[in-house]
């Protein structure tokens, strides 16, 4: 609960600090991917491997969301012959990844970015 | 058709009608699904990340004189080989990823624009595509449906005394079906190529000296099944957050 609560008050003044961007990289199609350059700004206050990492992992979750396979086509049938109620019951694959995702987003924030006041 | 109904439930079987009813509730219910979610819109860039990119941009082209408009702000990207050129919003603030266009009725960048359909009153994208072809496509089954029955009606009850509301009916229903159908076809079209009603209108991938659509899979088959059946990505609009009051520039 501790590093919790640290954890918001570091957010708090991250608002007013200068805000670096991570752009999206379209050269596989409109899948959601983003670019692992690494951005100036960060030059010396973190390691290069490390956020690298960072964002290939996310890119793989993100992959992992939106592939198309035979699970998900039986989900959207399902889903369409339900009238979609089923949705009411149960979460769609992409947002199960999506807590996956923010998951593991808190916990590179907890251990590799917020000790470089990176936040 | 629902005075004709009772004719038919008796005359050859009480499913008739109820399949119409069940139909019917379908269509509505995509259409209200369609006009409802969210078709898959780009949130303006927030004010940080605005300046961020107008950096960037002035970092790559150079600051413009004062007067003069700016070069429509292009990035150019490779998408399997092709060179694909990614446009800046002017409106949003953002470099729209491809296939996104923005809708001037919605005034919002939307995500694989398809068309901003005036009788569902929504733009069709990313995330309602799959709501609009079923809406269409159960739509001209019901009208295909009504139709045929209409005329099982008027053969089975053998009066030619046609009255002026089932000549009506017929002919309402013979434009509607032709309309309708056609618009489903169409959209089936696009569908087993992976393209949208944006790309079609404007030719990008068609003619002598265009690039192949680089989003097709090539099999029919594959590509239906990732425009109706593939997973859909949540909404990105913050439906709930209070307006800030908005600086001036």
């Amino acid at each position: 609960a501790l590093q919790v609560h640290s954890l918001q008050e570091l957010r708090r003044s991250a608002s007013l600090a200068t805000k670096v961007f991570v752009q999206r990289d379209y050269s596989d199609g409109t899948t959601c991917q983003f670019q692992t350059k690494f951005p100036p700004e960060l030059e010396s206050r973190i390691e290069r491997h490390l956020f690298e990492e960072t964002v290939k992992t996310l890119n793989g979750f993100y992959a992992e969301a939106e592939k198309i396979g035979g699970s998900s086509y039986l989900e959207g049938c399902l889903a369409c012959t339900t009238a979609y109620f089923i949705f009411l019951c149960m979460e769609t694959h992409y947002e199960k990844v999506l807590k996956k995702i923010s998951k593991y987003i808190q916990e590179q924030n907890e251990k590799i970015y917020a000790p470089r006041g990176l936040l | 058709f629902l005075c004709r109904c009772r004719y038919l439930a008796v005359q050859l079987s009480p499913a008739i009608p109820v399949f119409a009813a069940v139909l019917f509730l379908f269509a509505m219910a995509t259409l209200l699904r369609t006009s409802f979610s969210d078709p898959g819109v780009i949130p303006r860039a927030l004010p940080d990340e605005a300046a961020f990119i107008e950096m960037e941009i002035e970092a790559t082209n150079g600051t413009v004189p004062q007067g003069q408009r700016p070069p429509p702000r292009i990035k150019n990207f490779q998408i399997n080989n092709q060179i694909v050129k990614l446009k800046y919003c002017y409106t949003c603030k953002i470099f729209r990823p491809p296939r996104a266009s923005h809708c001037s009725i919605c005034d919002n960048c939307v995500e694989r624009f398809d068309h901003h359909c005036p009788w569902v009153g929504n733009c069709v994208g990313k995330r309602n595509y799959r709501y609009f072809y079923l809406f269409i496509l159960s739509l001209s089954l019901l009208t295909i449906y009504i139709f045929t029955f209409n005329i099982v009606y008027v053969a089975l009850s053998c009066s030619w005394s046609l009255t002026f509301l089932t000549v009506l009916e017929v002919l309402i229903c013979f434009f509607t079906l032709w309309s309708v159908v056609g618009l489903t076809g169409f959209h089936t079209f696009l569908v087993a190529l992976n393209q949208t009603t944006n790309e079609d209108i404007k030719g990008s991938w068609t003619g002598k000296n265009r690039v192949q659509n680089p989003y097709s899979h090539g099999n029919v088959v594959k590509n239906c099944c990732e425009v109706l059946c593939g997973p859909l990505p949540p909404s990105v609009l913050d439906r709930r957050g209070i307006l800030q009051q908005e600086e001036s520039t």
